[in-house]
C-alpha cells in the first residue's frame, strides 16, 4: 500500500530555522502503522528526519504525536484509518517546544508531573504491618495507572495551549492516582494537603471539561474525568472557598430548587457575593446585557413539578449514593 | 415531522434571541416543536462532576417524558446534546438504568432505553434533509465567509455520539453552512474550547479562548462565526469585547447562532432572528447581504 505522508519539520541548525511541510511517498504492508510508514520516511527517503519511537506496542510511550490534527500514539494508529483524501498529516505533538521534526521537549511535562510529588504520602499511625488496601480500591486506580506519559493529553490540552502554568491533565490525572489511594494522606485516607494544593489556581478547577484529553489518551485513562473526581473530593475535603467550587455549588443548588439553571445569579455566587472587585469588573457587560435585552429575567421562575426534581436530589445525593472513596 | 423539544436553560435566559429564532425556522421546515415544560436542566457536565448518577437521573427522567409523548427530542444547544447523549449512553447498561428508574417511580415515570436526543444540527442533515432545506432558502448567503464553530460537547466523545454510525455528523455545519449558500473558513479552533466553562474561574484564560478563535477565523478571512451552543455564544459574542480589550487589539467578529443564519437565508428579517440583541454589531453583515438597514 503507497501512504502519502504530509510531515511537518524543523531543523534547529538550519540557516533560518523555521518550520516547513513536507510530503513523503512509501510502500507499507496493508495493515502497517503510521509509525511503520514514519520509520520507512527515515530509512528509504532522508537520514535526518528525527521521531521518537521505541517499543512499537503502544506501551513506551514514545511516539505521540498530532495526526491529522489530533493527538494519538503513531504506533497505534493503522494508516489505511488514517488517510484522508489520499494523505496523512503528521505534526509534532502540541502544547511542548520542538526540539527537531516530531521531537518535543518534554521538560515542561515532567516538569508538572514532579510538581504533584508523585509518590505515596501517608500521614496517619503507620501500620503494624503491611499497609492493607481492597482489591476494589486497587481496581479503580487501575485505569490511572494505565497513563504511560506519552504526553497524548497535554498536546491536546485546550488550556495550556493559552496558558502554559495550567498543570495539565497528565499531572492532575497522575495527582488523582494518589488522592484516591486509600494508602496516601490522613488516617482515613484523605489527601487534604494535596488536595489544598491542587485547588489553587494553574490546578483542578482550571479545566474547561472539553474533553480533548479524554479523546486523545491512547490507554483510557480518561484524564478529565479524573480532575472532575478531584473536584469532588476538593469540596468532600472542605475546600470550598474557591471560584470553581462555588459555581458548582451553585449550579446544583439551583437546579435542585427551580428544576433549571439561574444564570443571573450564578456569576455573583461563583465569585463570591463578598468579591466586590469582581462584581465590579462585570458591571459594564451587565449593562451591556441589560441594554441589548440580554439580561435573564430578575424573577427565577421555578419550573413546573420542581418539587419532582428537588425529590431526585434527596433520593440520589442520600449519604449511601454520595461516590467516595473506595476504602 | 414532530419533536419533543428541550430548548435548555441558555435559549431562556442569557441567550434569549436564539428560542424565538428556532421557532421560527422549524416552522417553516416543517418542523413542529412539543414542549416539554416540567423537564429539567442536564447538569450541562457541572452537576456531573458533583455527582454523575444524579446527572443521569434528571436526563432520564427528561428522556422517559419525551417517550411518554412518544417524540424523539430535539435539543439547540451543543452542551446539552453532549450531556443528553453521554447519559444515554452510560443508561445502555441494563442494571444501571434499572437503579436510575428506581428513583423516577415515586413521579410515576420510567425509561425504557429508547430516547434518542438530536440536536437541530443533525436533525437537518438526517431527518429534515439538506435538499429540502435547500429549496426554502430565498435569500443566499452569498459571499459571506463564516467560520464553523461547533461546540465541545457536540463533537467528543465520538462514541456517546455516535459518530461511527453517523459519518456525516462530523462536517454537519459545514454542510449548513454551504446548504445556505456562504462558503466555509476551515480552522483549527473550529473544535476547541470556547472558554465559558472557566469563565467565572479563570477568566484570564477563558478570554484568551475566545481571543484565539475569533482572531483566527478573521485572519482566514471569516465575516462571521456560526455555532450551535448557546453557551459559545455567550463567550464568544457577549464577551468578545473584553476578549479584545485582553488581546489588546479590535475582533468585531459577529457570531450567529445557527438558526439565525439560517433564518437570515431563508428571508426573515434580522430583527426577527433577534440580531439586534447581539454585543457584537452584526449590520456590516446584513449590509453585505443586501438586508437594507432598518
Amino acid at each position: 500500500m503507497d501512504v502519502t505522508l504530509k510531515i511537518k519539520r524543523f531543523d534547529p541548525e538550519a540557516a533560518d530555522p523555521e518550520s516547513f511541510w513536507q510530503d513523503f511517498t512509501v510502500a507499507i504492508e496493508e495493515n502497517g502503522t503510521v509509525l511503520d510508514a514514519l520509520i520507512k520516511v527515515r530509512e528509504d527517503h532522508d537520514g535526518t528526519f528525527s521521531l521518537r519511537c521505541s517499543c512499537r506496542s503502544s506501551i513506551c510511550g514514545s511516539c505521540a504525536m498530532r495526526i491529522n490534527g489530533h493527538a494519538g500514539l503513531a504506533c497505534k494508529t493503522q494508516a489505511s484509518d488514517a488517510i484522508k483524501d489520499g494523505v496523512i498529516t503528521v505534526e509534532p505533538a502540541g502544547n511542548m517546544t520542538v526540539i527537531k521534526d516530531l521531537v518535543v521537549n518534554f521538560d515542561s511535562f515532567w516538569d508538572k508531573i514532579n510538581q504533584i510529588e508523585p509518590y505515596l504520602k501517608p500521614e496517619g499511625p503507620e501500620p503494624e504491618a503491611e499497609y492493607i488496601a481492597s482489591n476494589e480500591s486497587m481496581l479503580h486506580l487501575s485505569s490511572v495507572t494505565s497513563c504511560i506519559m506519552c504526553g497524548s493529553c497535554v498536546s491536546d490540552c485546550t488550556v495550556m495551549e493559552v496558558d502554559p502554568t495550567f498543570l495539565g491533565p497528565a499531572a492532575l490525572a497522575k495527582a488523582y492516582r494518589f488522592t484516591a489511594d486509600p494508602r496516601d494522606g490522613d488516617a482515613e485516607g484523605v489527601s487534604k494537603d494535596r488536595l489544598e494544593e491542587l485547588t489553587k489556581p494553574s490546578g483542578m478547577w482550571d479545566c474547561t471539561r472539553c474533553m480533548e484529553c479524554v479523546t486523545a489518551c491512547p490507554k483510557g485513562v480518561a484524564p478529565m474525568d479524573r480532575i472532575m473526581a478531584l473536584r469532588d473530593q476538593a469540596i468532600e475535603a472542605g475546600f470550598t472557598n474557591t471560584n470553581g467550587a462555588r459555581h458548582t455549588e451553585a449550579f446544583s443548588d439551583s437546579v435542585e430548587h427551580s428544576g433549571w439553571l439561574d444564570e443571573l445569579r450564578l456569576v455573583p455566587k461563583s465569585v463570591g457575593m463578598t468579591n466586590v472587585s469582581a462584581l465590579v469588573g462585570y458591571a459594564p457587560i451587565a449593562i451591556q446585557a441589560l441594554t441589548h435585552g440580554k439580561m435573564p429575567s430578575i424573577i427565577h421562575k421555578k419550573l413546573p413539578q420542581s418539587e419532582n426534581v428537588r425529590k431526585i436530589f434527596d433520593k440520589v445525593e442520600g449519604p449511601e449514593e454520595r461516590p467516595r472513596k473506595h476504602n | 415531522m414532530k419533536y419533543a423539544f428541550f430548548p435548555g436553560c441558555v435559549s431562556r435566559g442569557g441567550c434569549p434571541e436564539l428560542y424565538p429564532a428556532t421557532k421560527l425556522i422549524c416552522e417553516r421546515l416543517g418542523i413542529e416543536l412539543q414542549e416539554m415544560p416540567a423537564a429539567s436542566c442536564t447538569g450541562a457536565g457541572v452537576l456531573q462532576e458533583k455527582n454523575q448518577l444524579l446527572g443521569d437521573t434528571l436526563n432520564a427522567r427528561t428522556f422517559a417524558m419525551a417517550e411518554a409523548l412518544d417524540l424523539p427530542i430535539l435539543t439547540i444547544c451543543s452542551t446539552c446534546q453532549g450531556v443528553m447523549s453521554q447519559a444515554n449512553h452510560r443508561l445502555k447498561e441494563p442494571e444501571y438504568l434499572a437503579k436510575v428508574n428506581g428513583f423516577l417511580a415515586e413521579e410515576g415515570l420510567e425509561y425504557k432505553g429508547k430516547a434518542n436526543p438530536k440536536h437541530l444540527l443533525w436533525v437537518l442533515v438526517e431527518d429534515v434533509g439538506l435538499k429540502k432545506l435547500l429549496g426554502l432558502i430565498t435569500r443566499p448567503l452569498a459571499g459571506v465567509r463564516m467560520a464553523p464553530f461547533y461546540g465541545c460537547y457536540i463533537v467528543r466523545p465520538t462514541d456517546a455520539l455516535e459518530f461511527e454510525d453517523h459519518p456525516d455528523r462530523q462536517t454537519a455545519l459545514e454542510q449548513i453552512i454551504e446548504t445556505i449558500g456562504a462558503t466555509v473558513v476551515d480552522f483549527e479552533g473550529k473544535t476547541r474550547c470556547c472558554g465559558f466553562p472557566i469563565l467565572t474561574i479563570n477568566e484570564r484564560n477563558s478570554m484568551a479562548m475566545v481571543g484565539k478563535h475569533t482572531l483566527e477565523a478573521k485572519e482566514l478571512g471569516a465575516d462571521a462565526m456560526i455555532t450551535p451552543c448557546p453557551l459559545c455564544h455567550l463567550n464568544l459574542d457577549s464577551f468578545q469585547p473584553k476578549a479584545a480589550a485582553q488581546a489588546g487589539r479590535p475582533i468585531g467578529l459577529p457570531i450567529l447562532h445557527m438558526p439565525q443564519a439560517i433564518g437570515l437565508a431563508m428571508g426573515l428579517s434580522p430583527h426577527d432572528m433577534g440580531l439586534r440583541r447581539h454585543i457584537v454589531n452584526t449590520t456590516p453583515l446584513e449590509v453585505a447581504l443586501g438586508i437594507p438597514e432598518r
